[in-house]
């Protein structure tokens, strides 16, 4: 790893002040992506501003039928919530199944979401519940978040606070884990909507990240069970091919994956 | 450099070492405490476990400043050559182990496991998969799963003895 400086901030503002004095910072969650990147020195950011002890973006709440969580939260907090557990069991069980259980003890949401790993696990909650990304600046609604493979609509010196789910009527999560790394080669997270609408959003095969499948949402809303997706499937030109796996497997993978989804949202 | 302090072993332990050193780096090299390994320093193997305020985390993706002010455990504070900790005894016992290597990061994460679901509560199907982040390259398993399972029978039956 080449040199750093390591920062704590107390505040949000703080953060952001830290921030605007660094050549070439970066904000630091739970690090278990940022770390490993530096260590194989792909990233060398001079300095690393630590939001993970800022009250203000941490916890789990209530919000209307929804929920709110702060950025700096972290996996096993989520997964372990009751709360979370009650209104929106898709996505307690997304992040206790997102890499193992001392990863889960230091990765945030927030870091999770700004990385947008095409591979991540949490894009594809956001997207299909509907969620809304609270930053240090504005309110983006998770579709506009998400902008490319690694990339978010998030400028330089812009930190996420929290991010806001609605209720749902349903929801769960199937991935496919990669036998080796565990992530996700193909996500598909399944929500229904209190007014009846379905949501599918898949992770881990598009090569511009998070997408939602639209086909499979206009099947689902006639008839919300898996043989209602068993014949749609992603257009394989769009997707993932590397050594783990082609574009066509990927493409059947979401297909499965989805049905999975679904049986499980019941 | 910064100036890092942190409960390590139940001692206060301070240091000034540069920003990037990595928590690993800190217990091993700084305080000189070699029970716990670097196995792949990825982020996969889990030799590296320690306990970080009462959580299971590899130090080998951890920065000592980030464990700046917080109670740190490793394989060294949870027992003695001659007063293991139960689950320590039950590796001897079970021989989970064949070189080692992975045996610090496994005995800490299975100390996290039972914390976490309560001793008594481990079957083998959650303990195998609570062992997803901890590689083994020798045993292939069953006499890890068996000694964690023991271990928290075991601390359940003492919990069970001191109420």
């Amino acid at each position: 790893m080449y040199e750093t400086n390591y920062h704590r901030a107390g505040s949000v503002a703080e953060a952001a002040e830290k921030m605007a004095g660094a050549d070439d910072g970066k904000f630091l969650g739970g690090g278990q992506t940022l770390l490993p990147t530096m260590k194989q020195r792909l990233a060398a950011p001079s300095d690393l501003i630590d939001v993970t002890k800022i009250a203000e973006m941490k916890g789990i709440c209530a919000d209307g039928d929804g929920v709110s969580i702060g950025a700096a939260t972290t996996h096993a907090e989520v997964a372990g919530s009751d709360l979370v557990k009650q209104t929106l069991p898709g996505l307690a069980s997304l992040a206790g199944g997102i890499g193992d259980p001392a990863v889960r003890h230091m990765g945030t949401i927030g870091g999770s979401i700004a990385n947008n790993d095409p591979a991540a696990d949490y894009p594809a909650a956001l997207v299909a519940l509907g969620a809304t990304v609270i930053t240090s600046k504005r309110e983006l609604a998770a579709e506009d978040f998400f902008t490319g493979m690694f990339e978010t609509a998030l400028e330089d010196d812009e930190v996420v606070v929290s991010v806001k789910f609605p209720g749902a009527a349903a929801s769960a999560y199937a991935k496919y884990p990669n036998p080796a790394s565990r992530y996700a080669m193909a996500g598909v997270f399944v929500a229904k909507g209190k007014d009846g609408g379905v949501k599918v959003a898949v992770t881990g095969a598009g090569q511009d990240g998070v997408f939602r499948m639209s086909a499979m949402e206009t099947a689902l809303a006639g008839n919300f069970s898996p043989d209602a997706v068993a014949g749609i499937a992603p257009n394989a030109d769009d997707l993932l091919s590397d050594l783990h796996g082609s574009a066509a497997y990927r493409a059947n993978l979401v297909t499965v994956m989805a049905k999975r989804a679904i049986a499980a949202a019941g | 450099m910064s100036k890092v302090s942190m409960v390590l072993n139940g001692k206060t332990v301070s240091a000034d070492v540069e920003d990037r050193t990595l928590l690993v780096s800190f217990i091993r090299e700084t305080r000189g405490l070699t029970g716990t390994h670097v196995g792949c320093d990825t982020s996969q193997c889990g030799a590296c476990v320690v306990h970080v305020d009462g959580k299971a985390v590899k130090s080998c993706t951890m920065l000592a400043a980030q464990a700046d002010g917080c109670d740190v455990v490793t394989l060294e504070g949870i027992g003695s050559a001659d007063s293991l900790h139960p689950v320590q005894a039950a590796f001897r016992e079970h021989h989970g182990l064949q070189c080692g290597f992975c045996t610090p990061g496994m005995i800490m994460t299975a100390v996290d496991m039972i914390n976490r679901h309560g001793a008594g509560n481990l079957d083998e199907a959650t303990i195998r998969h609570e062992l997803e982040g901890n590689i083994c390259r020798c045993t292939g398993y069953h006499n890890i799963v068996k000694a964690i399972k023991a271990a928290s029978d075991q601390m359940a039956g003492m919990a069970q003895a001191a109420e």
